[in-house]
């Protein structure tokens, strides 16, 4: 709607409004359009929000409700029409199922084996960057590229170079005299390649959060601490870390939240829904697609979708749990 | 469109997407309708295919176009069948957004009429009966509900023979003749055994056969009974047919014949140009990729022979009529003559997809392919459709497949023992269907 039409419209519910008591010091002709713009400015901020909350609603909130509403079931796309009525069968039917382990299992050592070192080494770069050099500005959009790069791309070209026969990873290892490693079919192996797809795109990124963190950090505590003879190591130990700590927790729980709901990489990594033949590298995300996109268990990969929810729930509430512990005994100190 | 299963996995699909888009586009910009004629009505008919059903590519849309001013064919496409099936099961399931015309792959025809068949026109309101007589027994009789609805008419057939690499097998110092090797291999150990023989003088990093994978499918493709019975019972644990096909591909993954490869993986696809492997099992829609993968380079290197223990399927598609969909009446004219045998003929002449509809077959009997040595593909692939057998098909056909042939490459590429594997398969196949 324009904003002439407003005020065309506007007229008639703003003048049973001021019959009803309007303001003092209005005249009779623009009483109406003054208490109209009162009400106008009392109501603007939520209109303004208002698209956000619709869009959360139906795009976010029913889908949520929704899924709830169809763990319940049994649903298979092909009939979706007949829902059968499960309860919480397809919940506790998670806990003897094989493969919802394993799913469980491979997020959580794809996670450790992708996060512990992302955020490691985009701590250590984003020192590295804090430091005046060459070409500055550079580097850092550098470090953002594989972050620009889509999922799609990135993991195709790594899966050939994680190739078996003709991988240039197995090249380079060959040269030193280690045997080619079937980096699709063990599972050690599988899972750190899918590791390294994640690590390659997100380290950038990391560090250019660390880095704004980092120049929040006041100049002074690291000319104080130079003075007093410490070293750079101990001025990132002592002034760096301590500083950070915020943005730590901060991406530790976002990448921890990623992690859980890894689903691109390990998908597209050898192009098997199941995550390999042995399920070797099947992620939680991925098990949730294979249930309703590849068998069309709408039922079960929505009481999946819960269970994911839940956990990452819990799990970024243990997170800011151990953190402001931590924060409250620093204050105690 | 049995290429697709080529295409099943999501990494060829993303593949296509990136690296050849561009050549994608060009080829969608082919059909531009001038539809100015304005003679008699206008339509509009949407054709939503996956793969490549050759429609265009053999310019049956504009041919159609020229005969019927007024009619204009829209076709989009999806390169992944799977991602194709998925989105139609949801489009199906809102009852929105369908197309005229859909393509389903011969793997989910049967999902079609025992799940679906409320979804999808009956043809025969159109008369479609007269057309039974044109096609193969086993094709008309799959897309047939038990009460007699047609749901889909025959685009093409995966009838089954054997690929061979001469200069590799030259190198090996074994015959190169087709028709001597179709006698040597007229069983599946005497296939094996020349496997060994090939093994022991082949060239460093060439193996007998791409994957036992391939074998697998190709095999259980001889058979009427795989999965189901006619009941519509799943019999797959104790169907002996499943066991042999089973356990021959077990003894060449522990013969070390395979090259180790996941078919439709991109290794796998690198691999024909590479000369990895020998021989690779061949459905007719294969022909094509294979020579998409081998490239230029492969022209005159490579041969097809009869299969190994009689003639079989696999893959083949149809066209059906969703019950959503606007124009049915003008869609039946269209799939009707898209299907019908001299354009049957034009696609396979162009693409290498082998007709379903007999007067078709007769019509390319003595096709030749230079790419593969001159091979005579018409007879071949000819005689392996006129003799393979009428096949069961049931719900979950696919989803059994894929299940058993993962627990193949446990074997093949992990070393796990059959018996292992084969629990592994009955989890899977459990929890496909559960």
């Amino acid at each position: 709607m324009s904003p002439t039409s407003t005020a065309k419209a506007g007229p008639r519910p703003a003048r049973i409004g001021s019959g009803s008591g309007s303001g003092p010091g209005t005249g009779p002709d623009d009483g109406p359009a003054a208490a109209l713009r009162r009400s106008w400015r009392k109501a603007s901020p939520y209109a303004y929000i208002a698209p956000f909350f619709t869009l959360f609603l139906a795009f976010g909130l029913f889908p949520l409700l929704y899924t709830a509403f169809v763990s319940l079931y049994r649903v298979e796309l092909q009939t979706s029409g007949d829902m059968e009525w499960r309860g919480i069968a397809n919940y506790t039917a998670l806990f003897t199922d094989e493969y919802f382990w394993t799913a469980l299992r491979n997020t959580f050592t794809i996670g450790v084996l992708s996060t512990v070192p992302q955020l490691a080494m985009a701590l250590g770069l984003a020192h590295l960057l804090n430091y005046k050099l060459r070409g500055r500005t550079f580097i850092r959009t550098a470090v953002l590229l594989p972050y620009a790069t889509s999922v799609a791309a990135a993991t195709l070209v790594f899966a050939q170079l994680f190739g078996r026969d003709f991988g240039l990873i197995n090249y380079v290892i060959g040269l030193i005299g280690v045997g080619p490693v079937d980096w699709q079919t063990g599972t050690v192996a599988s899972q750190i390649a899918v590791s390294t797809i994640v690590i390659w795109r997100w380290t950038g990124y990391n560090a250019l959060i660390y880095l704004a963190g980092m120049q929040s950090i006041p100049h002074e505590l690291y000319e104080a601490a130079a003075i007093d003879g410490a070293s750079r190591w101990r001025q990132f130990i002592h002034v760096t870390l301590p500083g950070l700590r915020p943005t730590i927790v901060f991406t530790v729980i976002v990448s921890t939240i990623g992690a859980t709901q890894l689903f691109g990489e390990p998908l597209l990594f050898e192009g098997s829904i199941s995550g390999g033949i042995s399920h070797q590298y099947q992620t939680l995300g991925l098990y949730m697609y294979e249930q309703g996109w590849g068998f069309f268990h709408l039922g079960r990969a929505a009481a999946i979708a819960w269970v994911m929810f839940v956990l990452i729930v819990v799990l970024v509430g243990v997170n800011a749990l151990i953190a402001r512990r931590r924060a409250r005994k620093e204050a105690g100190r | 469109m049995p290429i697709a299963r080529a295409a099943k996995r999501a990494t060829a699909r993303l593949g296509a997407v990136v690296l050849t888009g561009a050549l994608l586009a060009a080829c969608g910009s082919g059909a531009s309708p001038d539809s100015s004629d304005g003679a008699g009505e206008e339509v509009t008919l949407t054709v939503d295919l996956f793969g490549s059903f050759g429609f265009k590519e053999a310019g049956l849309y504009e041919e159609y176009q020229k005969l019927h001013p007024g009619v204009t064919i829209k076709q989009s496409d999806t390169q992944d069948e799977a991602d194709y099936w998925k989105s139609l099961q949801t489009r199906l399931a809102g009852g929105g957004g369908l197309a005229d015309v859909q393509g389903v792959e011969v793997g989910r025809i049967a999902s079609v009429t025992q799940q679906q068949s409320d979804k999808f026109q009956d043809l025969k309101a159109f008369g479609a009966d007269k057309l039974k007589g044109q096609f193969a027994e086993a094709k008309w009789s799959a897309a047939t509900t038990k009460d007699g609805k047609v749901l889909g008419l025959g685009t093409d057939v995966g009838p089954e023979a054997m690929c061979f690499r001469t200069d590799l097998f030259q190198q090996a110092g074994l015959p190169t003749d087709r028709e001597e090797l179709a006698k040597k291999w007229s069983t599946w150990d005497g296939y094996l055994e020349l496997g060994k023989e090939y093994k022991k003088k082949a060239p460093a990093q060439s193996a007998w056969l791409d994957s036992v994978g391939s074998l697998y499918g190709v095999m259980i493709g001889q058979e009427k009974e795989r999965y189901y019975n006619a009941a519509g019972e799943m019999i797959y644990e104790t169907n002996p047919a499943v066991k042999t096909a089973w356990d021959t591909s077990v003894k060449a993954a522990e013969a070390g014949l395979s090259a180790k490869l996941d078919q439709w993986s991109p290794q796998w696809n690198q691999a024909f140009a590479a000369g990895s492997f020998a021989t690779i099992p061949c459905p007719a829609w294969m022909l094509c990729y294979v020579k998409g993968q081998a490239g230029a380079s492969g022209q005159g290197k490579w041969d097809v022979a009869k299969l190994p223990g009689g003639a079989g399927n696999w893959g083949g598609s149809y066209l059906a009529i969703p019950r959503a969909a606007k124009h049915k009446e003008e869609a039946y004219k269209l799939i009707e003559w898209l299907t019908a045998p001299e354009q049957q003929a034009k696609v396979f002449q162009k693409q290498g997809n082998f007709p379903s509809s007999t007067g078709a077959i007769a019509k390319i009997s003595d096709a030749v392919d230079p790419y593969f040595s001159g091979a005579p593909i018409g007879r071949i692939f000819g005689d392996a459709a006129k003799e393979s057998p009428v096949q069961v098909l049931g719900v979950h056909d696919q989803n059994v497949m894929q299940q058993l042939t993962n627990a193949l490459s446990e074997v093949e590429r992990k070393g796990v023992s059959s018996d292992k594997a084969w629990e592994t398969a009955k989890k899977g196949v459990a929890n496909v269907t559960g």
